[in-house]
Formats: C-alpha cells, structure tokens, sequence
C-alpha cells in the first residue's frame, strides 16, 4: 500500500490527534445529548405541561396557562384512589409472592447435583418472552368458557369462576400472571448468588453440628442478603412500571377494579387526552418513584450498618 | 413400603419441585401451542381431540386484514437500529466513564440520571414524547421508535458494560500506552476485544427489550408503522375476538425469544444477573 500525499496525511494525523487529545470528552457527548434531549427536556416539559391545558386544532396545538384547572381535575378524580389502593397492592403482593417463590426455587435447585443448567434455560424463557404475547396467552387460559384454568376447576367439580370479568378476581388474576413472568427473574438473580456461597463456611457450619434450619436461617440467608435486597428493589420497582399484561388482560376493569398507574396513565393521556391533567399525575408520580427510591436506599444503608 | 435415607428424600423432592416449575412454565405455552392449532370451534368446546389446522397461522401471517408481517418488518428495523445506536453510544460512554477521571459530579450526575430514569414509569414521558415528536414531524415514524427505545435500553448498556470495563486489569491497557499506542487504539484494539462478551449480553437484551417493548410503540405510532406486540394486542382487543389467530400471533411473537435463548444464553444470564451479586 502506498502512504497517501504529504498533505492530506497531514491533514489526515492531525484529526487522528485530535480525536485522541479530545477521546475523554466526545466519547461521553453522545450519551449526555442522547439523555438530555430524550430524558430530560421531556421531564421539564412535563412540569410545563402540568399547569396548562393543550388542545389540537387544525393540526396545531394550542397552550393555555389553567394550573388551577388540572388541579381541580385531579381533586375530581375518582378513578385515582382505587389505582392507587390497587398498585400498592398489586406490587407488595406479586413481589412478596416472587420472592419467596424465587429464593426457594433458588435453594433446591442449587442443592441439586444435575439438572442445573437445564433449570436455568426453563426459566430465562417467561423473562424474554413479549409480555403482550404472555397477556393475550394468559387472557385465553382465564377464558370464562374454554379457558385453561376454568377446565381444571371443572375436572374437580368446582363451577366455572369468571377470572377476569368480576371486580374480586381481577386484580388476582393480574397478580397471577406477573407472578409467572417475574419468579424465573428472582431465581436468575439469587440463583447466581447461591451458586456463589462460600462452601467452605457452609461446610464448617455443618460440622459444627448446625441444623437444616439453623444453617439456613443463621448462615446462607445472612450471606445471601446482599443479592436478596437488589433483586427486591429491582422487582419492586419494575412492578409499580406494569403496563402490558394489564392492559391486555382487563384493561384496569371490570369498573377500577384492577387499574394500575401506569394504564391510568395511558387513559388520562391518549384515552381522555387530558395532556395537562397527565403531565401532573406524571409530576406526582415521578416524585413518588424517587421518593422511594431515595428510602429504599436508606434502608439498605441502614440494614449494611448494622 | 421403601424407606429412603434422608438425602435421598431430599433428592426426590428436588426433582418433584424441579418437575411442578417444568409443568408451571412449559405448560402455558403447550396450552397455547395446541391452541393455536385448532379450529374456532374446537377451542370454544375445550375439546382435546381434534383435527389440526394451519388456519390460524395462515390468518395471521397472510390474510389481507392482517398486518402481522409488516409489525415483523417495523419490528426488526427498529430493534436492529435502536440496539446498534445503544452499542455505540453505551460502549463510549461507559468507557469513558470508567477510564478518565471524570469530576465526580459527572460520574455520579451521570449514573444517578439513568438510574432515576430507568426506574420512573415509562408511560409519565410518553406524553410528553409524544408532543415532541409531533412538533419534529416525528410523531408515527420508526425513527420516533427508534430515539425512545435507544434512551430506554442505553442506561443498561452503560451499567452492564461498566461492569464488564472495570474486570479487565488496568495494567493491560497501561502496557499498550506504554508501548506508544495512542489512547484510541488502545480503546479499540486492546480493550474493546476484552468486552465482547459484554457487547453481546448488552446487544441481546437491547435487541429484546425493544422487540418486546408495548407501551411506546402503541401511543407514537399508528397502523402502518406499529410493531409486533402492537398487532399482537390488536389481535386480543378487536370487538369479535379471533381466539385461535391470537394464540397463534402470541406464538408467532415469541419465536425471536427462544431463538435468542438458544444461541445466547450464556450471555443473557451474565446481563441479567450482573451487578446484582457483585
């Protein structure tokens, strides 16, 4: 290969320079950009949004300042305390089940001499499958007449139970699926970490005469702590972002029975297109999140220190 | 009556446990697959034997009315393009936040961002998103879907390939500088090749999530740029639900899924379980 003319492989080694005298900074730029405009402007815009009332008209959009007016739609609001009721619920329910499912699936199948990997390969399929796929599948397997869940009531004789259709199963049932999609997500995570345990202490505990029980309560669950609380705040917070199950399986009813924020979200916004009145709950939200988020933290904090 | 000693015992209930979570997660998509291959009337009689059909797929991925195969096409345009815009982006970033001595306002301004970011509710921006994009004159165009799911899969990017980033040992990029490599070859030829595993697990998961993602996807684009699980659901709300086309799109949708599990699942399980043990 010939070298290029003096000129442009001067012109050519003094880019390359530069590009690498300035490597700290430009590599970093995309992302900042990315986020600031992607993240952050709309962020701001929300709290802009939040005290105005935005109509479309004639393919333009027209703002006017009513901060009183999304309040009051907020203060009018009825749908709210339910979803509220309903998420808190929903959250502390599905992800106490997860979690316990998935720390005990975690424990056998560690203890297990074969069928280790196969187990793992079982359980990364929920995690990736589309959630709207698992929504519709479950949506036919809760089915009044055909339904997969009402024939195995009807082999033991029990009458067929409208699953999705009556305001005291509803939310259930939406618990019933996340808890399906999410315990393979609990088991990776403290699957990992029991594979991790030290044996040797384990191995010391037992010789030193220490029970199932005790070896369980005072030695793995201690050593385990660590993973147990990440994948808790994880879940949790994944949990109260729930949309596409919901919003397929019962679409938050029958009535409120089975709202949760994020599809009152999406009704205020894009059903009601209550654009202000959203920007304001997506306000609240936002805050509430962090809020928790910051606690969650502190806790942990706390749990570490003592 | 046989008497087992007790790790046996314990042995067996493992295999009981691990058989019941066999039936738990394989049995639903069995349900549906079997489903998915019955005529209308043989799944509104929940009948077991039956003469199967290719109907429901031929409806979903043929017939007129559906728009199956054009969500595929949006689909993998927009997971391709989103996952390799988060590569790139995610890679820099991450790289130039673990190897320059970033203030530390930076850093953790940075990190505390995304993090905050992933942890909000989706649906609180896609209003404003939605605005935005239809002041641009982006509003229903993939590339609407293309910058949201970048913004949503990149802070993962940035974490897991941050992890992957501080396991190399520093020494390694310290001999090439020393050796006169310029900062930038150093980053591409010395280190970049240490993290192709990480690239990997981060590029599935981006590719997945956004193959996956719903909530974006139905409020900023209309019919003819709408993805799978958009038509997916479309399917499972039409007033007269076609119940055997709706266990074949479910199907049909998770198909990338378990290819992906097969080919990278060591990967995936390093991306999905990272951070959280260390």
């Amino acid at each position: 290969m010939t070298p290029p003319p003096g000129p442009a492989r001067r012109r050519r080694r003094g880019l390359v320079e530069a590009l690498n005298a300035t490597f700290k900074h430009w590599s970093l730029l995309p992302a900042v950009l990315l986020f600031a405009l992607l993240t952050a402007y709309p962020v701001v815009n929300l709290l802009r949004m939040a005290v105005s009332t935005i109509e479309f008209r004639e393919g333009g959009e027209s703002w006017s300042f009513t901060p009183l007016h999304n309040w009051s739609l907020l203060l009018a609001d009825t749908a709210l305390a339910p979803v509220v009721r309903n998420t808190l619920v929903f959250v502390a329910v599905a992800v106490a089940i997860e979690m316990v499912a998935g720390l005990a699936l975690a424990l056998l199948i560690g203890g297990l001499t074969r069928g280790k990997a196969v187990m793992r390969t079982l359980m990364i399929i929920p995690i990736l499958v589309p959630p709207v796929a698992i929504g519709s599948m479950f949506k036919l397997m809760f089915n009044h007449d055909f339904g997969f869940f009402n024939q195995i009531l009807g082999w033991v004789g029990i009458a067929p139970v409208s699953w999705l259709g009556s305001t005291k199963l509803a939310l259930l049932s939406v618990i019933i699926v996340d808890v399906w999609h999410w315990v393979p997500f609990i088991f990776l995570i403290l699957f990992a970490a029991v594979e991790g345990l030290p044996k040797e202490v384990l191995e010391a505990a037992r010789v030193d005469g220490a029970t199932r029980g005790q070896l369980l309560r005072r030695v793995t669950l201690p050593l385990l702590m660590p993973a147990l609380t990440v994948a808790l705040v994880f879940r949790a917070i994944l949990a109260f972002k729930t949309f596409d199950e919901v919003y397929l399986l019962t679409g938050g009813g029958p009535g409120t029975s089975s709202e949760l924020l994020s599809l009152h979200l999406y009704k205020v916004f894009f059903e009601q297109n209550q654009l202000g009145y959203g920007a304001l709950l997506s306000v609240f939200t936002i805050i509430g999140v962090l809020s928790l988020m910051v606690l969650a933290r502190w806790l942990t904090r706390r749990w570490a220190l003592r | 009556m046989i008497k087992l000693s007790a790790a046996s015992r314990a042995a067996l209930l493992g295999w009981l446990m691990l058989g019941l979570a066999l039936v738990v997660v394989v049995g639903p998509f069995l349900w549906i697959a079997v489903a998915s291959f019955k005529q209308p009337i043989a799944i509104l009689s929940g009948t077991w034997s039956f003469t199967p059909t290719l109907d429901n797929y031929a409806d979903v991925l043929l017939s007129k009315r559906s728009d199956f195969l054009a969500g595929v096409r949006n689909s993998l345009i927009v997971a391709t393009a989103s996952t390799a815009i988060v590569l790139v982006v995610g890679t820099l970033a991450a790289y130039s936040l673990h190897r320059f001595a970033w203030a530390r306002w930076v850093t953790l301004g940075f990190l505390g961002w995304t993090l905050a970011f992933h942890m909000i509710p989706v649906l609180t921006l896609v209003g404003p998103w939605y605005l935005a994009f239809k002041q641009l004159g982006l509003y229903d165009t993939r590339l609407a879907l293309i910058l949201t799911h970048v913004s949503v899969n990149l802070p993962m990017a940035v974490w897991l390939l941050m992890s992957f980033f501080k396991d190399i040992p520093p020494e390694i990029e310290q001999a090439a500088l020393v050796d006169g490599c310029h900062p930038l070859s150093a980053f591409w030829y010395v280190v970049l090749p240490l993290v192709v595993p990480g690239l990997i697990a981060a590029g599935v998961l981006a590719f997945v999530f956004s193959w996956n993602e719903f909530s974006i996807a139905l409020n900023l684009v209309s019919q003819s740029n709408a993805t799978v699980p958009v038509v997916v659901a479309k399917f499972a709300q039409d007033y007269e639900i076609q119940h055997g086309q709706m266990a074949a799109a479910s199907i049909l949708a998770t198909i990338p899924a378990l290819v992906l599990m097969v080919f990278g699942q060591r990967f995936i399980v390093q991306g999905l379980t990272m951070g959280s043990v260390k």
